[in-house]
């Protein structure tokens, strides 16, 4: 490669790989006129199919890309990859590194940046504001109801037996007020896109959602590596992120607190966690405390932390801690990451803890295919954000589909995270898709299935130039007693391996800056 | 509002990244008079070993095999040996992570810095060309922390735990020193007074890095006494007896005026300050220098006691 071919010259030599296995553009458009499609194509084929967030031709770039494309055209692919690692041993100093489970603790890893950002129009994210807000309402009204008169049930829209028979369902929690009414302060809602118009829900995240430090610390790498693109483009600041969920936080909290102002905490499983840069990050950013279970007690009907001066009472607790480990005297009794006695502070009224405990229940997998009914039962109007089509396998007449149709399906556990335990049809061996049907057959409605859908992608900078690569995008949500926050932004994850539709971070995946351009 | 397990992230922090640099400054004393002496060097080495107190757990190890390569690894690499400087920097970054939301981003990023560094610098044995450029990356790389804490931290509790970590392990560490040197230098006090052999006083000077402060101050005058004042009661010396616990004292009194509270810890360390500052060298050395040593090291690390207890670092 010739030193100083610019990047465009190589994308356009990827465009024209890929235009040759195009067979029109006419297809290409119907395709995603099709409410949702299953992608049986693979291979180069595929491309054809899939929508390009930034390309609509070779050279051409959809209306929230000109500037940047414009802008890249004139940079150098190899400075750009040199870039690249800069950002990298950047990563590395300020220590946004995670532990993989059952690896040697000294090998912490990074996970992978791109530096091409995703940019998402003024127009684009409205309509996502929109339908997100209301989502998120609509799952708030839900988890009261559910706790309390449970008229979703009353009214048929729900099967008694998905709550009743459901480990996400906290019985510790009917009856419960959380103070300032809020349920989940937090939620990042996971949203793929497939066309123009066409973005999905693909999870609620209503427990404790991470990742927020990437959204965070990829905006302040690109801010000091691009300083130019900032000033050319109006991009909508992330920054505030940190404040606002300090505000949401300390909102809520108790109202007869012995405290004169809220004393917020986060609590994290400890510094061997996964995620522990990221609640350190929070903590930090937030000017809250970081506590660990032994640093907490019940006292005096207050949860209270241990300071160099003896025991002070926590006003609200940001638990990054699954509920089950959360009180081992209400909950799993072997938990050494709990607080023994937390529920007992928290039903009387005396912390709040965020997300509330129980929240589970509005982002089980089992549950995802009544959320149309759920928006539109507490909202009195239709999602603004659509649903991907799902197949309950508890239902024998979708279980058949299912089995039949397995490779050409994704298959996810009901209660399963992160990627793990889960099937991607098209993806799969003939041997593990045998393995996955046994598995199916045993259990039935401990799955549910959704056809593959075709992500959209965004180009990755790799050293041949730009290449197409499928994302997803997880907007961070804020709720407040008055108010819904949702930053202009989020993590956008992307698959880097090519053709990859799983962009888990522990799979694999990479991350990208997020720009919502203002108007 | 601090929580007790953040002090005690500092204090460990601040204690084990003293350690490091302490451990790189005995190693290149030792390195320098095994190289300016040739013939029996052996007894310099297995005083490094005694110095940092691991002298048993080296034997075990290796037996009384103490060949300045072995030593070498074991004082910077091994991780077995909790003053190695890799265990120690190791241990502060992971101090350092726990407390992240009380260092200001600077420190922090020095302190991952210095790790990712030092790790790999030692991720393979270090060899004897390689050596000096070692030591002087360690001590720079520690240097580079405490810069940082210097230059951006508020002057508050967090500021106290962190030097109460660095001076009670400095203390330690030039008591230890003497301790070990002197004791096996002057068996009898009748030597008092005499000039000791160069070397031997080069040796302890540069293992606190401060030949050329006591130089200054004493010109080519290298008696035993001179060089035992110089290193426990000198104020101006920043690795001396009497520096370290002013500081300590220093740092106790934030607290308290902090705090509004008076703790065991304030009373010890005063009466530690004023243990030293009631003596001159000639009542030190009648009352024996290596039993004023031993009663220093144990009431320091008592005081450590108190301090971690009164402040809560652990549940």
């Amino acid at each position: 490669m010739a030193e100083n071919e610019t990047a465009a010259q190589i994308f356009t030599n990827f465009w024209e790989v890929a235009v040759s296995a195009l067979k029109s553009w006419t297809i290409w458009s119907l395709s995603t006129c099709a409410q949702i499609f299953v992608c049986q194509l693979f291979g180069m084929s595929k491309q054809d199919l899939v929508f390009n967030e930034m390309l609509a031709g070779a050279d051409q770039p959809r209306q929230p890309y000109e500037a940047y494309f414009d802008w890249f055209k004139n940079e150098d692919v190899k400075a750009l990859m040199r870039k690249s690692g800069e950002a990298e041993s950047f990563f590395r100093r300020i220590g946004i590194t995670f532990n993989v489970y059952g690896e040697d603790d000294a090998d912490e890893r990074l996970i992978p940046f791109d530096l091409v950002p995703r940019i998402i129009s003024a127009k684009e994210w409205r309509t996502l504001e929109r339908g997100i807000e209301q989502r998120v309402r609509a799952i708030n009204a839900f988890l009261h109801d559910i706790y309390h008169r449970q008229e979703i049930l009353r009214a048929g829209r729900i099967p008694r037996e998905l709550i009743s028979g459901n480990e996400a369902f906290l019985p510790e929690m009917v009856g419960v007020q959380p103070t300032g009414g809020v349920y989940t302060h937090i939620v990042g809602t996971d949203l793929v896109r497939t066309g123009e118009d066409e973005f999905y829900v693909l999870e609620d995240n209503a427990r404790t959602p991470s990742g927020v430090s990437y959204m965070l610390e990829n905006r302040e790498t690109m801010l000091q590596m691009f300083p130019e693109l900032f000033t050319q483009l109006k991009v909508r600041p992330v920054s505030a992120y940190p404040q606002l969920l300090r505000r949401s936080l300390a909102d809520c909290a108790p109202q007869n607190s012995p405290n004169a102002k809220p004393i917020v905490a986060v609590l994290t499983p400890g510094i061997h966690n996964s995620a522990y840069f990221e609640h350190a990050f929070l903590a930090d950013r937030m000017g809250a405390e970081l506590v660990e279970s032994s640093d907490l007690r019940v006292e005096d009907g207050y949860v209270s932390m241990r300071t160099t001066q003896g025991y002070k009472p926590i006003d609200v607790l940001y638990r990054r801690v699954d509920d089950e480990y959360l009180d081992p005297l209400n909950f799993n009794p072997s938990s050494l990451l709990g607080v023994p006695g937390i529920m007992d502070v928290y039903r009387a009224g005396n912390i709040t803890i965020a997300n509330a405990p129980g929240t589970g229940i509005a982002d089980d997998k089992a549950l995802y295919s009544y959320m149309p009914d759920i928006v539109e039962f507490y909202t009195g109007e239709p999602a603004i954000l659509k649903n991907v089509p799902t197949w309950r396998c508890s239902e024998a007449d979708s279980l058949k589909y299912v089995l039949d149709n397995l490779s050409e399906l994704v298959v996810k556990e009901v209660h399963g995270s992160g990627g793990y335990g889960m099937l991607v049809g098209p993806a799969a061996s003939k041997k593990e898709i045998a393995a996955f049907e046994k598995k199916l057959r045993a259990r039935p409605d401990n799955y549910i299935a959704q056809p593959t859908l075709a992500l959209s992608t965004v180009p990755i900078l790799t050293k041949a130039g730009l290449a197409p690569r499928h994302v997803d995008l997880r907007p961070f949500v804020l709720v407040s007693p008055n108010r819904v926050d949702i930053t202009p932004g989020g993590l956008t994850r992307v698959a880097l391996k090519k053709g990859s539709l799983v962009v888990n971070s522990s799979q694999g995946g990479g991350t990208k800056d997020t720009w919502v351009l203002g108007d | 509002m601090m929580l007790g397990k953040t002090a005690g992230g500092l204090f460990w922090m601040f204690r084990y990244l003293e350690r490091a640099e302490n451990t790189a400054r005995l190693l290149e004393a030792g390195w320098h008079i095994a190289l300016t002496r040739s013939g029996q060097t052996t007894n310099e080495w297995q005083s490094i070993v005694t110095t940092a107190g691991m002298n048993a757990a080296y034997q075990e190890k290796f037996g009384d095999d103490y060949t300045p390569a072995q030593v070498i690894n074991f004082m910077l690499r091994d991780k077995d040996n909790p003053s190695s400087v890799l265990t120690a920097i190791t241990a502060a970054r992971s101090n350092a992570r726990m407390v992240r939301t009380a260092l200001s981003a600077e420190v922090w990023e020095a302190t991952n810095e210095c790790w990712m560094v030092l790790k790999d610098l030692l991720s393979r044995p270090v060899t004897e060309r390689a050596l000096h450029d070692a030591l002087t990356q360690i001590r720079f790389r520690t240097s580079v922390v405490r810069g940082c804490l210097h230059g951006t931290m508020l002057r508050n509790d967090i500021f106290a735990f962190s030097r109460l970590g660095t001076f009670l392990e400095r203390a330690d560490n030039t008591a230890r020193i003497l301790d070990v040197k002197y004791y096996v230098l002057l068996p009898s006090a009748a030597y008092v007074g005499t000039s000791i052999d160069n070397a031997q006083w080069e040796v302890i000077l540069r293992s606190v890095s401060a030949e050329s402060s006591y130089r200054w101050l004493y010109g080519g005058d290298s008696t035993p006494s001179n060089i035992a004042e110089f290193m426990l009661l000198d104020e101006s010396m920043p690795r001396s007896l009497a520096f370290s616990v002013t500081e300590i004292g220093d740092a106790l009194a934030i607290l308290e005026k902090a705090y509004k509270t008076r703790e065991e810890s304030q009373i010890q360390a005063e009466a530690l300050c004023h243990r030293i500052q009631s003596h001159s060298i000639e009542t030190i050395f009648e009352e024996g220098l290596h039993e004023f040593l031993s009663g220093f090291i144990s009431e320091n690390a008592k005081l450590a006691g108190h301090i971690e207890k009164d402040f809560r670092f652990y549940g």
